[in-house]
């Protein structure tokens, strides 16, 4: 392998939004190059056994799983066009606009792209107690992938910890799994996540405790149980601890946006609650402060999978007009059609938070805004 | 502790009540007709788009609530193999003798159940509530969903919403 690539676009990451960045640039000849840290393409999509809500355009009501095969192999069939690494992570953003890439730990290699899409997703958020240094306390991230990756079951009995989309689904896949789900907590009043994927739960009998966290992992050299207790409106603890035997502690206490690289790149950013973490500050094509740089899915912003394909697509297809590969009229319309599909899945109460984040971060043109270059 | 709280994902009597189809249309329909328990608005359609007959009406907002024409139910429960929130179930009050009735529900869980073996059909915070018999296992989409018939006492039409496969042995 060349030690320098010099595609018309790097996309940094191979989930939903990445993909769906790299099928668009690649759909107007764009010379493309995909670097995926994990084995498989697909991101988080290939653990999400689950079908998918959304409409047609986005699969709606496939799977998770299926919806990864069915990008990867609209990615293939652009053949040479697209080369797509796996198992390699990008390590750094020079001043000089190389990317640093390592397979492995073993093949280094630069990538000096014209164009850059960032879709480099989520990190897990997790919360302190005493005893969640033990094993048996998971992320709801690392639980999935025993479980749907690698067929290995992870525990017995399980306490989750989160009543967002992420624990139900979760928990849900772990029924599915024959595993005991003894109960879930919630530290809000109400679930986070979707009313029906709570529904799905509670009638297999799992009990949602809302307003209640954990407060101690117990065990001597792994986890066999938890404390947990309710909190009141202000978080404090309140009323009795109760004992819950599990010997895994899962949480889904949410998740921040990854954005290391665009700091390195000296992009504009700004701290945004409603979208979990700093993000980049970005105009209507999903491009940020640093002309070259676009950016897409969780990585912009914590999100759902299905405005993270359609935010990938945009990314995409401005990064192939920007190099002159999109007629103007096709551009124009093909944008107003990605926008219509964001702003549908956004529209309702569900997305009220993320239209909240947005309208924090999203701003109309950078031309004559004066970007300060760092 | 209220386990059957609204906030945490069960819908409340009245609620339950109230998504059933109207008594008139529903008493005589064979096949029966659809419940969907989908009480928020989430960015979802597939109930509509999977509905041969046009009962689940067309969405002008993808965020609406779910409305169905039940005079076009046919009660073939294909929103029920389709909905990614398990939220759609049919009941055909006209099925067997005076006090059964018929739920077709969606069902994911290993091993696939097999026709003519009992199961405790459980209420929407898990509680057994009546003893039913499954009478037909569908995959009408192939994509691992069933579709589970099963026989139930027609009293629990409105409580009964899954069913756990007793293990043998």
């Amino acid at each position: 392998m060349k030690t320098l690539r010099t595609p018309d676009v790097l996309v940094i990451g191979g989930g939903p939004a990445g993909l769906s960045a790299a099928v668009e640039a690649a759909s107007f000849g764009c010379h493309v190059v995909v670097v995926n840290e994990d084995l498989a393409l697909g991101g988080q999509l290939i653990k999400q056994t689950h079908k998918f809500f959304g409409s047609a355009a986005e699969h709606a009501g496939t799977r998770g799983i299926e919806i990864a095969k069915i990008l990867v192999s609209e990615l293939e069939r652009f053949g040479d066009r697209v080369e797509a690494y796996t198992n390699c992570s990008a390590l750094g953003y020079y001043s000089d606009g190389v990317v640093t890439c390592m397979v492995g730990e073993e093949r280094y290699f630069k990538v000096k792209p014209k164009k850059v899409v960032v879709a480099t997703g989520a990190l897990e958020k997790l919360i302190p107690f005493p005893g969640n240094d033990l094993p048996g306390v998971y992320g709801a991230g690392a639980v999935q992938t025993l479980m749907n990756v690698y067929g290995v079951k992870p525990a017995k009995r399980v306490l989750m910890v989160g009543a967002g989309n992420i624990g139900l689904i979760v928990s849900y896949q772990l029924l599915q799994a024959g595993v005991d789900v003894v109960a879930i907590v919630e530290f809000a009043p109400k679930v986070g996540g979707y009313w029906v994927h709570a529904a799905k739960v509670r009638r297999l009998g799992v009990p949602i405790y809302l307003r209640h966290t954990v407060k101690r992992a117990i065990g001597e050299s792994a986890v066999e149980g938890a404390v947990i207790q309710a909190v009141d409106e202000r978080g404090a603890f309140v009323g009795n601890e109760r004992f819950i035997e599990c010997d895994v502690i899962c949480m889904a206490v949410g998740l921040t946006p990854t954005c290391e690289l665009l700091w390195q790149a000296g992009c504009e950013m700004c701290y945004v609650p409603e979208l979990a973490g700093h993000v980049a500050v970005r105009d209507r094509t999903m491009r940020t402060s640093r002309p070259d740089i676009w950016i897409a899915g969780d990585a912009a912003g914590i999100e759902e999978a299905s405005t993270a394909m359609v935010e990938g697509r945009i990314a995409g297809l401005t990064s192939a007009h920007s190099l002159g590969h999109v007629d103007e009229d096709v551009f124009e319309e093909r944008l107003k059609g990605y926008w219509r599909r964001l702003d549908a899945l956004r529209g309702g109460e569900a997305g009220s938070k993320a239209r909240s984040g947005i309208s924090k971060i999203m701003i109309e043109m950078w031309e004559g805004r004066g970007v300060e270059v760092r | 502790m209220k386990f059957d709280d609204f906030a945490s994902g069960v819908l409340t009597q009245e609620m339950a009540k109230a998504a059933a189809p109207p008594t008139e249309l529903w008493e005589d329909k064979r096949g029966g007709l659809v419940i969907i328990e989908c009480p928020k608005p989430i960015p979802c359609d597939p109930c509509h788009t999977s509905c041969p007959t046009g009962a689940v009406l067309p969405f002008e907002d993808i965020n609406d609530l779910p409305k169905v024409d039940y005079a076009k139910c046919t009660g073939c429960a294909m929103c029920v193999a389709k909905c990614p929130g398990l939220a759609c179930f049919v009941v055909d009050l006209t099925y067997g003798g005076e006090d059964e009735a018929l739920i077709k529900l969606p069902y994911e869980m290993i091993p696939c159940p097999e026709e003519g073996t009992e199961v405790e059909c459980l209420n929407r915070v898990g509680e057994p509530a009546a003893t039913g018999m499954i009478v037909k296992v569908q995959e009408p989409q192939r994509d691992k969903t069933l579709v589970v018939h099963v026989a139930v006492p027609k009293s629990f039409v409105l409580d009964i919403r899954a069913i756990r496969v007793k293990s043998h042995g």
